[in-house]
């Protein structure tokens, strides 16, 4: 059984720095665990220290029970595949791989055995006896994971291993990993600042932010009930819209039209400003609804289209509609995170700009009025002040149960 | 894996063994020369009593009479000279080595080398036989011409190392941005090429300070025997007083300069020594 | 990274200009560089072939090779060989230990690493003349006080024999060049991309293992250009032996004989004939390393 749990890992730099601040997280044999978050969030320091390449402030670290915070990380029985993969070049790939079962002075036949059935796996047979060097992105990246499987052991750790791989290679990879893990069925903890990588390949996905756990659970649970504004807005894209709303009785009042509160979030905290999410799949266009979900459902949005882009698939809209804004600093840091983001060609003051999904087939056209429906059964509410959910339950998990 | 209190400690003490190593000998001298001239003998490492006597009978006789300024003028003159030539030479060879194409740029490179590895020894010879008849002999332009040879080969290959990773570009940005050529170099280039160049100059200084072969070959008087010649031809105060403390009194003043040079710019010294190394 | 050129079309004006300004450019570099060489080798050949004392210049004359073979079954000559080799394996093989252990501490030292550099930097910075006189001062019977140091015998005479000589020589020469080993050892060190030595640790290694398997083989390109201009430098050696002994009780080197030979004696031809020959045993030494070590120069650097 290799189970890794964290109990209020801590993490203080010398400079004072908290990176990782009182995580709690159970990670199950065999699991496959994704720490996701924007640069500097503390992922990465989250998993040297499970490799023991960073000292635990406080807290507490086990594998298997047996607590690991003072030993060296060869006597942790984990495999760690780099970033820049940390590839020995003097090295031949084959002896790149054995380093680590020569070093435990395993013998030599059981070394080729095992490297040349990595190998295989890995489809890097006919290199084994080349230099790195001499190897493309995607070999080396390869061989990287190969030098971790051979050691067979507890965990594997993983520090954004598919990062520089160009785009399709990439997702080539993706499935490549994703198939190897659940053949190998071994515990693996896989940073990564992209979300999609996130999504595809995790049993459980944990969102970090500025060194706290902001919530872990399945993909599907982080989309569907994100716990606070960040996650919300890192999980999906495009991103969720984010708008201010005001609470009445049962109904709330958003930029884009007024609507009834969805089930989860009556009764909760009495009127009230909040802030309102809604995923760009929520829309879709009017001309393209049934009345009857129209009458219950939603709201119809009337706007100017300020950007199409048709992607064959999916035609995503832009639009902006007039609303005092929402500051929150939860969405501030996503901000800062998200580059090269497409938006309306201007974005004045009192105004915020909204992405929509529609069907391809719309006829939606650029700067055009149109009218959008807006289902706001599928709304997530927040708290302005502290950015949680208004839906949480009681009985909502915390982050790190199963 | 961070630092525990043992770790720290241990590093203290390897810093410290080094610091003290090097120190102990530039210690030392300082030691003897300010000991009293009878107290030279006393075998103690550090001086009993403190006496300026030593420095005292260095600059007595001024500029004529005493041992050690005229060198010193020398020395201070011919290790300048050296390096704003050299500088000079060196920064167009190696502004055309890094920027331009051009056939026998491996060949200088090369060059450059075979000389670094060159003995001086060698040509101590010809260019003493040389120089006795071109009227060389003795003169300033007689070592100067000699330590431009053998330091142009290391000014150029850090020169060319620094000036490889200045982006050139921004000579180009800046004229489009309305800059004469003669303003995008001046106020673009120079800056960013400055802290090369300082570096290289100061290496060539200790270069030509530093040199003795060459200054007691090629010189037989004060006309421009350089500090470490001179040294070597130190008398005391009578001809049975060992120089010694007159020896270590010289020696401090002429280190001075260069441990003030080495605090002031170490980082610069390093990077200069070793970014060659790396990009070749 | 190089700065962009464009390649031009062979043979263009515009290419043409460019070469020669480069040509122009590199000049007076070139011609200063060979003035001082090129031609004083060419005529130290031709000086070494003539007996020429300028003690007595009516004698004069083209001898051939006769200067050579005076050098060469000389005792003195293969005595002074014998010096000159001895004190550059010593000295170049504790350099090599000490500077490695020096460019470790200055690569990897947290703090501190400003008094690192000037303590590496003063010997370097140092005229050589100046550390020679202040070792000799220091082990000389009068003036010294090692001989007061505890286990060191209070009458030593460290400059009346042979290889006591040596050794203070040796320990001179160690102190002031091993800065220069160390900064070229680090400027390979620094070429070692710190995370292969995190998989090094995760892959199991204990420090010394990832010193001798990961360490040791990256920078043995790095190692070997060191020791080629050590070893060069170690070969010359003048200036320490000339301040301590001056050659006496058998220490002289070969640079100290030719030194002698031209300077003090004014015999050119001789004098010349000996500078040639360490010529000659100064390229056989780069070419050994080249060829046979495959030190790889381009990487490398001059200095010193």
């Amino acid at each position: 059984m290799s189970e890794i749990t964290l109990e209020g890992v801590t993490k203080v730099f010398a400079d004072g720095q908290e990176a990782v601040k009182e995580m709690d997280l159970e990670i199950g044999d065999g699991e496959f665990m994704i720490l996701v978050g924007p640069s500097g969030c503390g992922k990465s320091t989250a998993l040297r220290m499970i490799a023991g390449l960073e000292d635990i402030t406080r807290g507490e670290l086990k594998i298997d029970g047996e607590q690991m915070n003072d030993r060296a990380p060869k006597d942790r029985d984990i495999a760690m595949v780099f970033q820049n993969y940390a590839l020995y070049p003097h090295m031949t790939v084959r002896e790149n791989m054995g380093f680590a079962l020569k070093l435990a002075g395993v013998d030599k036949t059981e070394i080729n055995r095992k490297v040349e059935g990595a190998a295989q796996t890995l489809d890097l047979t006919q290199h084994l006896d080349r230099r790195p060097a001499n190897l493309s992105g995607g070999q080396r990246q390869r061989v990287a994971m190969g030098r971790a499987i051979v050691r067979d052991p507890k965990a594997f750790l993983m520090d954004e291993p598919l990062s520089n791989l160009d785009a399709k290679l990439r997702v080539q990879m993706r499935t490549e990993v994703a198939k190897l893990q659940s053949r190998l069925e071994t515990t693996t903890v896989y940073v990564t600042h992209d979300q999609v990588e996130a999504m595809t390949l995790g049993d459980r996905v944990a969102v970090m932010r500025a060194g706290v756990l902001q919530q872990v659970g399945p993909p599907a649970e982080l989309y569907d009930d994100p716990r606070n504004l960040f996650v919300a807005g890192f999980i999906g894209s495009p991103a969720m819209n984010f708008m201010p709303g005001e609470i009445e009785g049962d109904r709330v009042t958003l930029p884009i039209g007024e609507a009834k509160l969805p089930e989860e979030a009556r009764g909760r905290g009495g009127d009230g400003k909040v802030i309102a999410g809604l995923r760009p799949e929520s829309f879709e266009d009017a001309s393209m609804v049934d009345d009857e979900l129209k009458r219950e459902r939603g709201v119809i949005v009337e706007a100017e289209i300020d950007l199409v882009e048709s992607l064959g698939s999916d035609l995503y809209a832009y639009f902006h509609v007039e609303s005092e804004g929402v500051e929150s600093e939860q969405l501030a840091d996503l901000a800062e995170e998200s580059i090269g983001e497409t938006g309306a060609a201007s974005l004045r003051e009192g105004e915020e700009q909204i992405v929509a999904r529609l069907d391809p087939a719309s006829k939606i056209k650029r700067r055009e009025p149109a009218q959008l429906w807006a289902d706001t059964s599928k709304l997530h509410l927040f708290d302005p002040e502290s950015g949680e959910s208004l839906a949480r339950r009681e009985s909502a998990p915390e982050p790190g149960a199963g | 894996m961070e630092r525990g209190s043992r770790e720290y400690a241990l590093w203290s003490i390897a810093i410290l063994a080094v610091l003290i190593l090097a120190l102990i000998p530039v210690v030392w001298l300082i030691s003897i020369s300010l000991k009293p001239t009878d107290a030279v003998t006393d075998g103690r490492f550090l001086p009993s009593e403190i006496s300026f006597d030593n420095y005292k009978s260095l600059f007595e006789g001024g500029i004529d009479d005493s041992p050690f300024i005229k060198p010193l003028i020398n020395s201070i003159l011919i290790a300048l000279s050296t390096t704003v030539i050299a500088i000079v030479f060196a920064s167009f060879a190696a502004y055309a080595i890094a920027r331009l194409e051009f056939p026998g740029k491996r060949v200088i490179l090369a060059g450059a080398l075979a000389i670094a590895m060159f003995p001086p020894i060698s040509t101590v010879g010809p260019l003493f036989d040389m120089w006795r008849a071109l009227g060389l002999y003795d003169t300033y332009p007689g070592l100067i011409i000699p330590y431009l040879t053998f330091s142009l080969p290391l000014a150029i290959y850090v020169l060319v190392a620094f000036f490889r990773e200045i982006p050139w570009e921004l000579e180009q940005a800046a004229q489009v941005d309305g800059a004469t050529p003669f303003q995008a170099f001046s106020k673009v280039i120079v800056p960013l090429a400055a802290p090369g160049v300082f570096t290289a100059a100061i290496l060539v200084f200790i270069f030509a300070w530093n040199d003795f072969l060459f200054a007691i070959s090629l010189t037989s008087s004060d006309a421009s025997r350089t500090v470490p010649a001179a040294l070597a031809f130190f008398t005391g105060e009578s001809s049975f007083t060992q120089p010694t403390g007159s020896i270590a009194a010289a020696a401090v003043v002429v280190t001075v300069p260069i441990i003030v040079f080495v605090l002031l710019f170490q980082r610069r010294i390093v990077s200069g020594l070793t970014a060659g190394a790396v990009k070749g | 990274m190089e700065a962009s050129v464009q390649p031009r079309p062979a043979g263009s004006q515009r290419t043409r200009s460019e070469h020669r300004l480069a040509w122009m450019l590199c000049a007076p570099a070139v011609i200063a560089m060979l003035a001082v060489t090129a031609y004083p080798i060419g005529y130290a050949i031709v000086l070494s072939l003539q007996q020429i004392d300028l003690r007595f210049p009516d004698q004069s004359g083209f001898v051939g090779l006769d200067n050579y073979k005076a050098i060469l079954s000389s005792e003195l000559w293969w005595t002074d060989i014998f010096n000159t080799v001895f004190v550059m394996v010593t000295s170049v093989t504790i350099e090599l230990v000490l500077g490695m252990a020096v460019a470790l501490v200055m690569h990897r030292a947290i703090f501190g690493r400003g008094v690192v550099r000037t303590s590496v930097l003063i010997p370097y910075g140092i005229i050589t003349v100046v550390a020679a006189f202040a070792w000799q001062f220091a082990f000389a019977p009068d003036t010294g006080f090692v001989n007061h140091l505890p286990l060191i015998a209070e009458d030593m005479d460290w400059f009346g024999g042979r290889f006591s000589s040596f050794a203070v020589i040796i320990m001179a020469e160690v102190w002031k060049t091993t800065p220069f080993m160390a900064l070229l050892l680090l400027a390979g060190l620094v070429t070692i991309d710190s995370q292969l030595y995190e998989a090094a640790k995760v892959d199991g290694a204990s420090a010394w293992q990832r010193f001798t398997r990961i360490t040791l083989p990256l920078m043995e390109p790095a190692i070997l250009v060191a020791l080629l201009f050590r070893t060069l430098d170690a070969f010359r050696v003048f200036d320490t032996i000339f301040i301590m002994t001056r050659g006496a009780q058998d220490t002289e080197s070969v640079s100290i004989l030719g030194f002698n030979q031209l300077i003090s004696r004014l015999n050119l031809g001789l004098g010349s004939a000996v500078s040639v020959l360490i010529f000659i045993c100064v390229f056989l030494i780069a070419f050994l390393f080249v060829r046979g070590f495959g030190a790889r120069v381009e990487e490398g650097r001059p200095g010193s």
